[in-house]
C-alpha cells in the first residue's frame, strides 16, 4: 500500500468546503462594506449578515434574532457563563466533569468568586445521568451547562431530558454543541435549551467565527464592550465573510445530514472492527450514543503520543486528546472521569472522520496502526514479552 | 461609473493577494495549530509567519503579539485585562473624551465595578493637554489609554511624548495606545516608544474582517477576557483564525511596504478635496487639526446649513460613499461624541461628513467628488 495523507482529526477542525469559500469570496472581493455604514455598501453587507442569521435560525429552529455571531465556540461558551455570572453575581452552577476547557476553566474561575460549582460525574461511557442533575439542583442554582456531545469520546448526552428538567425547575440551561452541530439534528426547542454554542470550523466552515443561541427574553452581560453590533452582546465590526461562511456551511451540513451520517457510521463500523482485530484495544465512549465517525480507542501497553507520532510519519493526522490540550501529556480529564486507569487513558487515540474520508482511508489507517501497535508493544517495558498476544485476550 | 469609496476608516478593500492567501490557507492549510500532527504543524507555521510579519512592522518581539478577533476585542483586552490584573496596585485609569466606543464603554463598565476613570478633554483640534495629563497621574494610576489617530477627525496624538510623561510621573503606570487607525498608516517603531500595549485591526489595512492583534510589551501582564485553552499564551484562547491571521500578516507586510507612497498619495487627495471645495466657494469647515498635521487618510468637514445624513445619501445617489461619523455607532444618528468634544456648534455637528481615503483612490475620483458635493450642497441649501 502506497503512502497517502489521511486527515482523521475532524473533532479538532475540518477542511473548509469549496462551496463555503465560494460563498465567502464576494464579501472579500467587492462587497467589503462595513455593515454599520449608512451607505448602500453598508446596507448590502448588513443584509448578508441578517440573511446568515435567518439561515442559522432556520437550522436551529430558532428565531433569527435569537442568534448572535461570535469569534468562535470558546467565546460563545464564555459569553454564556461569564454573562450569567455577571448578571447574577452569585449562585450555583451545575456542569459536568467532562466539559471542554472553555466551560471548565470559566467555572473554576467563578468558583473563586461568588459561585458554587457542581461538577457532575459521568459513567464509564462518559454519560451524564439526568437524575444526578436533578439531585444537584439547589434553590440557588442559576445555570446548568452540559455539552451536547463530548469532544474526546463523542458520547452524546441526554440533553432533551436535562432540558425538560431545567424547564420544570425554571433553571437556565446551556449546551456546548460545538461538536454536535453539523453531525446531529439540533433544534433548540426540542432540546429545551436556553443557550447553545456552536463553531463554524467544526462543520467545514471557516475558523474564527461561531454563533450563540440565546432564548428570547434572557439577558446576558457582554464580555466585550464597544459599538452596537450583535445588539451589544458582541460588539466589533462583523466578520462578514466568516458569518456568511458559517451560515453556508451549516446549511450544507444540515441539508446532507442523513447521507453524511450513514457514510460516517459505515466508516466508523469498518474502523472499529479493524481496531478490535489488532487486539488489546478498547473503544472508549458510549457504544451506540456516540457522534458518527468518532472513535476513541485505547491500546494497552502503548502510549497515545507514540501512536500519534508513528501515524503522523505515515501521513495520518489523528489526535490523542482534544487539540487544545494535546500539547500536554497529562492524561485526559474526560477519560479519567470515565474511570479509566491513567495508563490506559495515556494510551488513547482519537480518530474522528469527516465527509471526505473513504473506506480506503480507513483501511490505510488500519494498515499503519496494526504493525505500529505491535512494534510499540515490543519496546514497552510493561508488555509481557514472553507471552504471545493471543494469551492476553480479555486483559 | 464605479462607486467611489471614501469610507476607508470604516473598513477597507482587502488586497487581492490577501484574498488569494486566505482562500489558499482555508482550503489547504486547514489544520488546527494546537494539533500535534503534520496538519497542525503546517497551520502553526502559518501563524508563526504572520506573527513575524506583524512584529516586523511594529518592530517588536514576535512573542509580544496576541491575535484577537479584531480591534474591539484588542481594546477590551487591553483595558479590562490590565485593570483586572493590576487592581491591587490601584484602581485609577485615564483616557480621553474622543476614544473609540470599545475603549469608552469598557471604561464605563469598570467604573460601575469601582474603578475611577478620568476623561481628558481635547482642544478644538482634538489634542489633549500634556500638562493636564501630568496632573492626573497619581500613584494608583494603573493605565492610560489614548488613541494614536482619532478615527473621526484624524488627530495624531504625540504618543511618544505622552508615554515619556507617563513614565516620568509614575513608572508603574501602563500606557495603551489604540492604534487601529494608525497601524500601517503612519510610520513608527514600538521598540523606541514608552508604550506598553498597542491595538490594531486587519480590516483597516486591506486585510480581512474578524482579525486584530494586541501588542503587549514583555513584562506587562494581563487577565484574559475569556478562558478555555492555551492559545496565544492563554491570554486569548480558542482555535486560531489561521487563514484570517495569515491575511492580516500579509496585509500588514504589503501596507507597511507601501506606507510612504500611500501616505503621500492620501495626503495629496485630502488636500485636493478640501482645496477644491474651498475653490467652489462652498461654506466648508474643517474639523480637527490643520490638514498637514492630521493623519493622511482622514478628512472631516462640516457643511453648515446642510444635514450630514441628507448629504451622505445625496452623494450615495452619485455612487460616492462616505460616513457621518465612525461606522460603529453611525446607525444611530446621534451627534458624534468626538465632534462634541471639539466644541463644535450645532450647525457644524449636524452637517459633518467624514471622508477617508486609501491607496485605491485617485485624483479623478476626487474631482468627481468635488463636483457632486458642490451640486448637492447647493441644491440642498436651497431647500
Amino acid at each position: 500500500m502506497g503512502r497517502r495523507l489521511v486527515y482523521m482529526d475532524h473533532s479538532a477542525t475540518t477542511p473548509l468546503r469549496e462551496e463555503v469559500i465560494k460563498a465567502m469570496e464576494p464579501f472579500f472581493r467587492e462587497r467589503y462594506g462595513n455593515p454599520s455604514s449608512l451607505h448602500s455598501w453598508g446596507r448590502e453587507t448588513r443584509q448578508a449578515v441578517e440573511s446568515a442569521r435567518r439561515k442559522v435560525g432556520l437550522a436551529l429552529g430558532s428565531e433569527p434574532e435569537e442568534i448572535y455571531f461570535t469569534g468562535g465556540g470558546t467565546e460563545s461558551n464564555n459569553i454564556v457563563l461569564q454573562g450569567i455570572a455577571r448578571r447574577r453575581g452569585k449562585g450555583h452552577i451545575i456542569t459536568s466533569s467532562i466539559e471542554h476547557h472553555a466551560v471548565l476553566d470559566v467555572c473554576r474561575d467563578l468558583a473563586t468568586g461568588g459561585f458554587q460549582v457542581t461538577y457532575l460525574p459521568v459513567d464509564r461511557y462518559g454519560m451524564v445521568d439526568p437524575r444526578e442533575v436533578e439531585e444537584a439542583i439547589t434553590p440557588g442554582t442559576v445555570l446548568i451547562s452540559i455539552m451536547m456531545a463530548n469532544n474526546e469520546v463523542g458520547t452524546i448526552q441526554p440533553i432533551k431530558e436535562i432540558g425538560n428538567l431545567a424547564r420544570l425547575k425554571n433553571i437556565l440551561f446551556h449546551t456546548d454543541a460545538v461538536q454536535a452541530v453539523g453531525k446531529l439534528p439540533v433544534k433548540v426547542n426540542d432540546l429545551g435549551v436556553d443557550f447553545l454554542s456552536l463553531s463554524a470550523h467544526k462543520f467545514n466552515g471557516p475558523k474564527g467565527v461561531g454563533a450563540l443561541y440565546v432564548r428570547k427574553g434572557v439577558s446576558l452581560a457582554p464580555l466585550c464592550n464597544g459599538g452596537g453590533q450583535e445588539r451589544k452582546l458582541r460588539p466589533g465590526t462583523e466578520n462578514v465573510p466568516g458569518i456568511v461562511g458559517l451560515a453556508e456551511a451549516l446549511e450544507l451540513a444540515m441539508g446532507e445530514l442523513s447521507p453524511r451520517t450513514a457514510h460516517l457510521v459505515a466508516l466508523q463500523k469498518r474502523m472499529e472492527e479493524g481496531l478490535l482485530k489488532i487486539g488489546g484495544a478498547t473503544v472508549n465512549g458510549h457504544p451506540q450514543l456516540r457522534l458518527p465517525g468518532h472513535i476513541n480507542v485505547s491500546f494497552n501497553y502503548v502510549e497515545g503520543e507514540s501512536l500519534l507520532l508513528g501515524l503522523d510519519l505515515q501521513g495520518v493526522a489523528a489526535s490523542s486528546g482534544s487539540a487544545c490540550t494535546s500539547g500536554s501529556i497529562d492524561p485526559s480529564h474526560v477519560l479519567l472521569a470515565m474511570g479509566l486507569e491513567p495508563e490506559v487513558a495515556r494510551g488513547s487515540l482519537r480518530l474522528t472522520m469527516g465527509w471526505e474520508n473513504t473506506a480506503e482511508d480507513v483501511d490505510y489507517v488500519l494498515g499503519v496502526l496494526s504493525p505500529l501497535v505491535k512494534r510499540l508493544r515490543k519496546i514497552s517495558a510493561h508488555y509481557p514479552q514472553s507471552r504471545s498476544w493471543e494469551g492476553l485476550k480479555g486483559v | 461609473m464605479n462607486e467611489i469609496y471614501l469610507d476607508n476608516s470604516s473598513t477597507t478593500r482587502p488586497f487581492r493577494e490577501v484574498i488569494d492567501l486566505i482562500t489558499d490557507i482555508s482550503l489547504n492549510s486547514y489544520g488546527n495549530p494546537s494539533s500535534l500532527h503534520y496538519k497542525g504543524i503546517e497551520a502553526e507555521r502559518v501563524l508563526k509567519k504572520a506573527r513575524y510579519e506583524i512584529a516586523r512592522v511594529l518592530m517588536s518581539g514576535e512573542d509580544e503579539i496576541y491575535f484577537t478577533s479584531g480591534g474591539t476585542e484588542a481594546n477590551n483586552l487591553a483595558i479590562k485585562g490590565t485593570a483586572y490584573r493590576y487592581r491591587r496596585q490601584g484602581k485609577h485609569l485615564i483616557t480621553t473624551a474622543i476614544e473609540h466606543p470599545s475603549i469608552l464603554n469598557s471604561l464605563y463598565r469598570l467604573q460601575k465595578e469601582g474603578f475611577t476613570v478620568d476623561y481628558l478633554p481635547v482642544n478644538d483640534q482634538g489634542y489633549i493637554s500634556l500638562e493636564r495629563l501630568g496632573q492626573l497621574i497619581k500613584t494608583d494610576t494603573i493605565l492610560v489609554s489614548i488613541n494614536h489617530v482619532n478615527n473621526e477627525i484624524g488627530t495624531i496624538q504625540p504618543v511618544e511624548q505622552i508615554g515619556k510623561l507617563i513614565k516620568q510621573r509614575n513608572p508603574r503606570t501602563l500606557f495603551h495606545v489604540d492604534g487601529v487607525q494608525s497601524f500601517c498608516k503612519l510610520s513608527f517603531s514600538l521598540a523606541s516608544w514608552p508604550v506598553d500595549l498597542f491595538s490594531c485591526s486587519a480590516h483597516k489595512i486591506h486585510g480581512p474582517k474578524g482579525v486584530g492583534a494586541l501588542w503587549v510589551k514583555t513584562g506587562a501582564r494581563l487577565t484574559p477576557l475569556f478562558e478555555g485553552g492555551e492559545q496565544e499564551q492563554a491570554w486569548r484562547p480558542g482555535t486560531e483564525n489561521v487563514a484570517g491571521i495569515a491575511g492580516f500578516g500579509l496585509a500588514a507586510k504589503l501596507s507597511a511596504g507601501q506606507q510612504k507612497q500611500d501616505a503621500a498619495l492620501m495626503h495629496s487627495l485630502k488636500h485636493s478635496l478640501y482645496q477644491g471645495l474651498l475653490d467652489q466657494n462652498l461654506k466648508v469647515k474643517l474639523n480637527g487639526p490643520p490638514l498637514e498635521e492630521g493623519a493622511p487618510h482622514i478628512l472631516n468637514l462640516s457643511f453648515p446649513g446642510v444635514k450630514g445624513e441628507v448629504l451622505l445619501h445625496a452623494l450615495e445617489e452619485q455612487k460616492i460613499l462616505v460616513s457621518v461619523g465612525s461606522a460603529c455607532h453611525s446607525r444611530r444618528p446621534r451627534p458624534s461624541h468626538v465632534l462634541q468634544a471639539l466644541g463644535l456648534e450645532k450647525q457644524c455637528l449636524d452637517s459633518a461628513l467624514r471622508f477617508s481615503f486609501s491607496s485605491f483612490n485617485n485624483r479623478r475620483e476626487i474631482e468627481s467628488v468635488i463636483h457632486h458635493i458642490t451640486e448637492a450642497v447647493k441644491s440642498l441649501s436651497r431647500i
